[in-house]
């Protein structure tokens, strides 16, 4: 099997088209390390200025709800992982069913988060919405909120673009000619996708974590 | 077992590796979420923040495969951590200095 018309006219080798492939994804994900970055330098500069609002804050968030989802993300994480390692050995069936179940657990993953959001709603804590807390912590828990709402949202359009790239990949899985093509662009997405994972083992942390013991 | 091997039959199993590194991080984050409830003091949130970090150290190593990867890969991938450590400190000196 040739696959020589895979390879764009100002490439040499398939091995140059994979280390560009790698090297243009990890300076996109640079730049969303940055994104993420600036928000989570946001929180320590709010949390050194209130630290008790935030650990009532973070009392306040569901632990439950939030521990599945890092263990749905986790999990999902691996499933991508070895998808990539059975594609690489010509498993195609196995990597359709993998990155099946990753799409699932991603789908989960962002079903538990809307689910949270409509308990927050119900509990008056959504700022700029509907937002009641009073008391000395109330200005502090209202920027944690902020700070939720913010980094919860824009790490949730992260997980529902990655289950869309994972999605086609699924699809391609089986319908098309294996391909050493296939699989640079599978790891491409599988590093996305392990980023967005990435992310959220610190949001977590920030998160659902501060506060537990008092 | 014994007896012909029918490759046709078998099911895939993904590397030792990849299925260590998942048990790993599902303990880190027992391990993690068990920790929070500590009275620690001061030292709950370090604590949180260093068992992300070493999750992170995970995901990064197996799951990318950054362990395989050339030193240019690895500088790529190491450039928005350096960007980023370069933001937190500025962005952070004057509480870190503050006395």
């Amino acid at each position: 099997m040739s696959d020589t018309p895979d390879i764009a006219e100002h490439l040499a080798t398939r091995a140059q088209r994979d280390d560009v492939l790698e090297l243009g994804m990890w300076t996109f994900l640079s730049t969303e390390v940055l994104l993420f970055g600036g928000l989570i330098l946001s929180y320590f500069v709010y949390r050194h200025a209130d630290p008790q609002a935030f650990l009532a804050a973070g009392r306040e968030t569901r632990i439950v709800i939030g521990t599945i989802n890092t263990a749905l993300l986790l999990t999902s994480s691996f499933c991508v992982a070895a998808a990539l390692q059975a594609a690489e050995q010509g498993e195609r069936h196995a990597t359709r069913a993998l990155l099946g179940i990753a799409i699932l657990l991603g789908l989960s993953f962002l079903g538990l988060k809307g689910l949270e959001y409509v308990e927050e709603y119900r509990e008056y804590l959504v700022p700029g919405i509907d937002f009641a807390r009073t008391g000395e912590n109330a200005h502090g828990i209202e920027l944690f909120f902020i700070f939720y709402f913010i980094a919860t949202l824009l790490h949730g359009i992260h997980v529902a673009c990655g289950i869309g790239v994972l999605a086609v990949f699924a699809a391609l899985a089986t319908a098309t000619r294996a391909s050493s093509r296939y699989v640079a662009g599978l790891r491409t997405a599988a590093l996305y996708w392990h980023f967005v994972d990435l992310v959220w083992i610190f949001l977590f942390a920030l998160i659902y974590l501060p506060g537990r013991n008092s | 077992m014994s007896g012909i091997r029918r490759p046709k039959s078998r099911i895939w199993r993904p590397s030792t590796d990849l299925v260590l590194c998942w048990i790993g991080l599902l303990t880190l984050l027992g391990l993690t979420v068990t920790l929070s409830y500590q009275p620690l003091a001061s030292f709950n949130f370090p604590v949180a923040m260093t068992i992300a970090a070493i999750k992170a150290g995970l995901v990064a190593a197996i799951f990318m495969e950054l362990r395989h990867r050339s030193g240019v890969v690895c500088a790529f991938a190491a450039a928005g951590f350096f960007w980023l450590a370069i933001l937190l400190w500025l962005g952070l000196m004057d509480f870190l200095t503050r006395v």
